[in-house]
């Protein structure tokens, strides 16, 4: 979509930089096609998310990719006026979110599409997706 | 058994916190807390067989060798902002367990001017999940999910949350060793403060300093020989939970719900025996949370109880009486020390114009 695009963009290195980098990839090719893909414990039926190689919630490595409905809630959120990276000063101010997914997973994002401070706790949203470049897809959440 | 009793703080000496030591190194601001710690404590340099240290930037080694210190026993603590509590109780259970007899806790920030405080370099969760989100500034944006979520589940305001960072300024007003000593705050210039990550203002956010301390502890046999009246460490606690707040079940709860009900069970006291608290405070928002996890407070009604409450060292149950970091200033992982060594100043009865009154049993939370 740009060329221009100056905010950082995601830079897999594993959980705290001592897995693999191709770990996190059907991730980042879901978003891509504008699909939101996590990780599945088959064992205990559940989702999680970030991505880990053994489930956090029984150390299970019987793990899959699958897709999720993109539904979910703000459970907590931040306006951020004031951002760690100078590259965002332009945006702010803006909301960053911690949303619940339907399926269970929490994730970081922004919440769009809306004025910061109307946003509310346990408002529903669905996911939206941002061509940042042509090698990265951002998952984003605007009100359902 | 537990270790209750069996150590005490006898001596600390606390550099005055400033926005810089132009010129001075880590190093070098420890070794001079630790020299006039032990001078208060009346304690010779060969005497300490053991050291206790923040690890997340430090090894004990250099800092020994530094100040020509042999000692025994040696860790570093890395808990972050807890890490001045955390390395009192790993020096108390030095003690006890007989590895070492007299241990020395110092901790330090010695920042350069402009320096925020940095984020991690390496490629991981954060740079992958997070930081294309656009996180705010510092430690910010994990505590302002925090508040957001306990004004949704409990009702709580910003406003009801103000009284914390005005009750610890008027504590810290004729504290030498206090950024912001002298210039008092009223509630509206909490509120009127710049966001900087909304529920946070600027004003309930602690300052990036420089400054640090040193403590000596050692076993309660020996204590009772020296100068100062002994601060015994009664009880401890210690608890971990998720970096990523987000990962943690309750945004709303802390660690405190584990490490406090350790702490008070070996004490052999219940919140209500507490007659003044030392708890960090790094936002307005993590103080109250961890007040309220410590049971001094039923959850969720702390707002109210900030509302109705004089937690000045004047007051009917004073808190972070020298002004706590949010008042003082954050020297990085030194931070939370200084509620230890506010509470030793407090219970040795060196408090001066903001001694309080009952000052027997105090909890300290880092």
């Amino acid at each position: 979509m740009t060329t221009e695009y100056t905010k950082p963009v995601p830079i897999p290195g594993g959980l705290h930089g001592t897995t693999l980098g191709d770990f996190t990839k059907p991730f980042w090719e879901a978003t891509k096609r504008h699909e939101l893909v996590i990780q599945r414990c088959r064992q205990h039926d559940g989702f999680f998310f970030y991505p880990r190689e053994l489930c956090p919630v029984c150390l299970s490595d019987d793990l899959e990719w699958a897709p999720v409905s993109g539904r979910g809630r703000v459970h907590a959120f931040t306006i951020v006026y004031q951002p760690n990276d100078p590259r965002f000063n332009e945006e702010a101010p803006y909301v960053y979110a911690v949303i619940q997914l339907d399926e269970g997973a929490r994730m970081i994002s922004n919440v769009i599409d809306i004025e910061p401070h109307d946003v509310q706790v346990d408002m529903p949203v669905v996911a939206v997706y941002e061509d940042i470049t042509p090698e990265w897809t951002l998952v984003k959440f605007k009100p359902a | 058994m537990t270790m209750r009793g069996a150590a005490a703080i006898v001596g600390f000496s606390e550099i005055p916190t400033r926005r810089t030591y132009e010129g001075r190194t880590a190093l070098g601001l420890m070794a001079e807390a630790s020299r006039d710690a032990m001078a208060d404590a009346g304690i010779r340099k060969e005497e300490i067989d053991g050291l206790v240290v923040e690890g997340g930037s430090f090894y004990p080694a250099p800092i020994g060798e530094y100040m020509g210190l042999n000692p025994n026993f040696v860790t570093g603590v890395s808990t972050m902002g807890a890490s001045g509590a955390t390395a009192t109780s790993v020096a108390a259970m030095a003690i006890y367990s007989g590895l070492a007899t007299t241990v020395l806790v110092t901790l330090s920030e010695a920042r350069t001017a402009g320096s925020p405080w940095g984020s991690p370099a390496s490629p991981g969760l954060r740079t992958e999940f997070e930081d294309p989100y656009g996180p705010a500034v510092a430690a910010n944006t994990g505590y302002g999910l925090m508040y957001s979520r306990h004004m949704h589940e409990y009702g709580t305001t910003q406003e009801q949350l103000a009284n914390i960072a005005v009750n610890q300024r008027f504590n810290s007003l004729e504290n030498e060793n206090a950024v912001f000593r002298g210039q008092p705050l009223e509630i509206d210039d909490v509120l009127n403060s710049r966001y900087i990550n909304y529920p946070i203002r600027l004003l309930e956010s602690v300052m990036p300093c420089a400054g640090g301390g040193a403590i000596i502890l050692t076993s309660a046999e020996r204590a009772k020989s020296l100068k100062n009246k002994p601060v015994y460490i009664l009880g401890a606690g210690i608890a971990c939970d998720p970096l990523s707040g987000w990962q943690r079940e309750r945004l709303t709860r802390s660690v405190v719900t584990r490490s406090a009900p350790i702490a008070l069970g070996m004490a052999g006291y219940g919140p209500s025996d507490i007659q003044f608290a030392q708890f960090y405070d790094c936002y307005t928002i993590l103080h109250a949370v961890c007040l309220e996890d410590a049971g001094l407070v039923p959850k969720g009604e702390i707002g109210p109880f900030f509302a109705s409450t004089d937690t000045t060292y004047k007051g009917e149950f004073p808190i972070n009486t020298d002004g706590g970091q949010l008042s003082c200033g954050q020297p990085g992982d030194a931070g939370g020390f200084r509620h230890v060594m506010e509470a030793t100043r407090q219970i040795m009865g060196r408090a001066g114009v903001r001694q309080v009154e009952r000052n027997d049993l105090c909890l300290v939370n880092g």
